[in-house]
């Protein structure tokens, strides 16, 4: 990044400007030569491109310490040391390759003294000490507690080599360098040669820093049923390290690399293995639970009896193999060639199904999924392979261009605008600024906004069905003549304004539970995964809900009207309506009061205003000026004030409502009563369980130097170095200063 | 109540069963009847129908609220909402429509028998409408109110009707549109089973009830033809308190519903003691 961190630690700036200890010059010197940075003078600012971060990271470790790297050519490097400009001649690069697992530089000082710089894994510069004393044994201690903490490591070391030596030494290299067979190999033996007696100068550690809340927020998806996978371009050292870091990878998870999923060098029989494998699984999981886990198809124990936990990494060429060739084979047998065999063509694309299935199913039975080294195209695809075999939404969220692809396959793309530009975020659904606010996405939000629509539709079908089926039960009673029991403004006002607000208000506003206790209990997410608010259960007793409150408004209406008079409602057609009407509306709206769990000024507001609206519309359609104007178009004049003022009506009203009420009521009191309802079940669960420990990013278990995981701090491949001895990615340059 | 319909041959209206609306001599029959209790108060008197759908879409839609409401200009030129019974010979109905041509013109009379004397009881025919529909909804057309035959110049009689509209009453604020058996009857009723209000008998004074018991006669004017689609008429006397008249359903249906809310606040109440506090004393943390 171009941020200029000056974070520092204050004792050893201090002790670096004090420039007493040889040691330590030694070792910042190291940092600043013994590398595959590139620079780039702008201006006033040196500009470090780095083949990885790691490198880049150590060169301005060096630089805020005093030690600036300021310019490199084909064979000499240049820096500054303290406010002294020196400039080294490079004579070897010994290069990086993950065999090696350490780089050296293999320069002459301006005084004239050949040093070899070697920097590398723990492991290989350990082997190649001097000698082990005091020091050796502390910095080993530093490289325990560092892994401990999960950074990664990386060791330095150097020697001074005689120019006898390097004479020798060197006419060798030439002559290694231009054989035509096993040069590589020779190359390493030179190496190896030369990188012997090593002094140690110290230790470096670099941490993965992750944005804040990374880990926090993968166990909190992963408590709410949601499986992550990560998809990255880096290698895999890099992935499994990134994996530890934030808990998608723990200690006691069995890890399964490439050769395990699919064991056998050859196409048709990795094929094979995952197939038998497979149905061997399913047969099984048919059986009997206690069925041994067969020993070499150790990935495909069935789930039932085994509960490991497991995680699967696998690269990119590796996917390639196994999903893409039967797109391959797909491909050849073109249009003629099916006729001619058909079941053979059908059986390859049928096994190249089956494969896909095979490797999500095992990929679904992990709790971590990694792939490194994945192209974008390869990204997009595991998407499109999840979507296609397990019912499942998938979300993906990235933050560069090459999670574009991945991004829009998915069905939720989540960009996360940051460093790397706004590519992912423009074509996203949704743009976030830091992972960790993909938690209240969808732990808060997600699952509000999953439980808002439900009640919304819900409610919607209620008030339809309850308001409106009164007509149909009237039919029975006018002869089946489709006379509208309602008035006509009633029935056209009814959905805009009279029950319309208190219910967009719960769509809007909302909760069940608190957006705190919701990132509590992540657990609570799985209701929507199941589709408990609204399936066609739910729907059916809605119906049943809004059919019986219609039944009981008109009957309960019809039967206290039946051939009775009153003082002013005389059992005539408006009075009826108007009554029916009231007791129907007064239901509905009582019953989203009930069904309303989080009170906001909103939500009474709009209750009040429905039946203010109810009030204010009936005045007017029904008052006399209005009918003056238009008779034809307000056919109830006085209708309301003339039938709602006789307290009978008032009192069937009241009756209708009261029975109308009763069984919701009854329900939410029993509901809430006996706790039933499956949020509380949920956090009453939970809370008996023992609580989960936190979350940290360190280990307990202590290790010992030969468990330790070796994580160094080498992100990039080989072949920078030969990169800059050749010259090809340096431009011809003056350099700065002596 | 009685049914004064006739289908029963015994009964002594079965002469008018058969009688249409043309008829030029009115057929007219007298039923007796007793009251076992005095009647306190006001007495409403009613005529009730059955098996007539005044809830019928076309029937209730066949009816020109701006004639009614006094628009000269509707008043010859009636809405189309009153087909068939819009023009009759090329002349405008007044007033337009099935409602009002189905209008209920049996009379009623009510005789006190108090040892073989008659003595007719007083029904009054006015106050029976609502108070807007009769000064507000029904209005005469515009013009002298004493003269409506000049005001009704141009209009012809509803087609089964014995006289036209302005000779409904002789008095003036109840002829023409605001007669008020008229209004009574083109407030539609809600159901098949209906029953209007006809006339009114009033408290004389507060000693005497307004009907004693004893025996009754009813002289009918049977105009009015149900026969045909088994309809069945009645007659009711009914007094009304401030929750209107007899019906019991409302009592009732108020004494079930509350002991059930009753019932089911104990049964919660027991619920929530037993079970609720189970469920509380397991959220205590150990």
């Amino acid at each position: 990044g171009e941020q200029r961190s000056d974070v520092c630690d204050a004792a050893l700036l201090e002790a670096a400007q004090r420039d007493k200890d040889p040691v330590l010059r030694e070792f910042l010197r190291l940092l600043a030569l013994c590398h595959t940075v590139m620079v780039e003078d702008r201006g006033d600012q040196l500009v470090y491109q780095a083949a990885s971060p790691d490198e880049e990271a150590l060169v301005l470790a060096a630089r805020n310490l005093g030690y600036v790297f300021l310019a490199r050519t084909q064979d000499s490097i240049t820096i500054r040391e303290l406010g002294r400009t020196r400039t080294y001649e490079v004579l070897a690069m010994l290069d990086f390759n993950s065999d090696r697992k350490r780089m050296s530089v293999l320069v002459r000082d301006p005084q004239g003294t050949i040093r070899l710089y070697t920097k590398g894994a723990d492991t290989v510069i350990l082997e190649r000490l001097r000698r082990r004393g005091p020091k050796e044994t502390l910095t080993e201690r530093a490289l325990d507690r560092f892994a401990e903490e999960t950074l990664r490591t990386l060791c330095v070391a150097s020697r001074e080599v005689s120019e006898a030596e390097f004479r020798a030494w060197s006419r060798r290299h030439g002559e290694a360098a231009v054989l035509l067979q096993d040069r590589a190999r020779e190359l390493d033996r030179l190496y190896e040669e030369l990188e012997q007696n090593l002094q140690l100068l110290g230790a470096t550690a670099i941490e993965d820093k992750l944005q804040d809340g990374v880990p926090e927020t993968i166990q909190l998806l992963k408590l709410g049923n949601i499986k992550v996978w990560v998809l990255t371009g880096d290698k895999q050292e890099t992935a499994m390290n990134i994996g530890y870091a934030c808990r998608l990878l723990t200690d006691d998870m069995e890890i399964l690399e490439e050769k395990e999923v699919s064991s056998g060098p050859t196409l048709p029989s990795s094929h094979s293995e995952i197939l038998q494998a497979h149905w061997e699984s399913n047969n099984n999981l048919s059986g009997s639970g206690d069925a041994p886990c067969s020993s070499h198809l150790s990935q495909q124990c069935p789930e039932a009896p085994c509960h490991k936990r497991r995680a699967i990494i696998v690269s990119g060429e590796f996917l390639d193999k196994l999903l893409h060739t039967g797109e391959v084979q797909k491909e050849k047998k073109g249009w003629p060639w099916r006729w001619l065999r058909c079941d053979g063509a059908e059986a390859s694309q049928d096994q190249a199904d089956v494969v896909e299935k095979a490797f999500v199913d095992l990929a679904t039975s992990c709790q971590a999924v990694i792939c490194c080294r994945v192209t974008p195209k390869q990204k997009a695809l595991m998407v499109q392979l999840v979507k296609k075999h397990k019912k499942a939404v998938t979300l993906a969220i990235g933050d560069g261009a090459n999670d574009v692809n991945m991004i829009k396959t998915a069905d939720i793309g989540v960009g996360i605008s940051g460093l790397e530009g706004l590519q992912a975020v423009q074509c996203s659904d949704y743009a976030l600024a830091q992972f960790s606010f993909l938690q209240r996405l969808l732990l808060v939000h997600g699952r509000w906004n999953y439980l808002r629509v439900c009640k919304f539709l819900r409610y919607f079908f209620y008030k339809t069905f309850a308001g409106l089926l009164a007509q149909v039960w009237f039919a029975f009673h006018s002869g089946f003549t489709a006379q509208p029991l309602y008035e006509g403004w009633f029935l056209a006002l009814y959905n805009i304004f009279y029950t319309a607000y208190p219910v967009l208000s719960v769509g809007l506003l909302e909760q069940d539970v608190s957006a705190k206790q919701s990132l509590e209990f992540p657990e609570l997410y799985v209701v929507g995964q199941q589709d408990e608010l609204f399936n066609y259960r739910v729907f059916g007793v809605t119906l049943l809900h809004g059919v019986g409150t219609s039944l009981v408004s008109f009957y309960i209406a019809l039967w206290a009207f039946e051939d009775h008079v009153g003082t002013k409602a005389v059992g005539d057609y408006e009075s009826f309506s108007v009554t029916v009407a009231v007791s129907a509306l007064l239901s509905v709206l009582v019953e989203i009061v009930l069904d309303t769990k989080y009170w906001t000024v909103l939500s009474l507001l709009m209750v009040t205003a429905s039946l203010l609206l109810f009030c204010l519309f009936s005045f007017l359609t029904q008052s006399v000026d209005a009918f003056r104007i238009a008779p034809a178009i307000f056919r109830f004049p006085d209708a309301s004030r003339n039938a709602l003022t006789d307290p009978y009506v008032l009192l069937v009203v009241l009756l209708s409502l009261v029975v109308n009420t009763l069984p919701s009521l009854t329900a939410h009191a029993f509901s809430a009563i006996l706790g039933r309802g499956t949020t509380q079940q949920r956090i009453h669960l939970k809370a008996k369980r023992d609580p989960e420990p936190s979350v940290e990013l360190r280990s307990h278990v202590p290790r010992g130097s030969f468990r330790r995981r070796s994580s160094y701090a080498f992100s990039h491949q080989e072949g920078y170095a030969g990169l800059i001895t050749r010259g090809d990615s340096l431009r011809a340059r003056a350099t700065h200063g002596t | 109540q009685i049914d004064y319909t006739g289908t029963e041959p015994s009964s002594p209206c079965n002469k008018c069963l058969n009688v249409s609306w043309d008829s030029t001599s009115p057929c007219t029959c007298t039923i007796n009847f007793t009251l076992e209790h005095s009647f306190e108060s006001n007495v409403f008197m009613y005529y009730g129908l059955s098996n007539f759908y005044q809830n019928h879409r076309r029937y209730v839609k066949s009816r020109d609220d701006s004639q009614l409401n006094g628009d000269n200009s509707s008043l010859l030129n009636p809405s189309k909402e009153c087909e068939p019974y819009r023009t009759n010979e090329d002349k405008p109905i007044a007033p337009c429509g099935a409602i009002a041509n189905s209008m209920f013109n049996d009379t009623l009379e009510l005789y006190r028998i108090d040892n073989d004397t008659r003595t007719p009881i007083t029904l009054i025919k006015k106050g029976i409408a609502w108070w807007t529909d009769k000064n507000v909804k029904f209005r005469n057309p515009t013009g002298d109110g004493n003269n409506l035959t000049a005001l009704f110049q141009g209009t012809t009689k509803p087609v089964n009707w014995p006289k036209p509209v302005y000779m409904l009453d002789s008095e003036p604020d109840n002829n023409g549109f605001i007669n008020e058996d008229f209004i009574v009857w083109m407030r539609t009723a809600a159901l098949p089973t209906f029953r209007k209000l006809y006339r009114l008998i009033e408290r004389k004074n507060n000693l005497q009830p307004t009907l004693q018991a004893g025996k009754y006669s009813l002289d009918i004017a049977y105009n009015y033809p149900v026969h045909s689609f088994d309809g069945r008429k009645r007659m009711i006397l009914s007094t009304i308190s401030w929750m209107g008249g007899k019906n019991p359903f409302l009592g009732i249906a108020y004494i079930t519903v509350g002991s059930i809310c009753f019932f089911l606040g104990v049964v919660l109440l027991i619920i929530h003691h037993k079970y609720g506090n189970r469920n509380t004393s397991a959220d205590i943390p150990n």
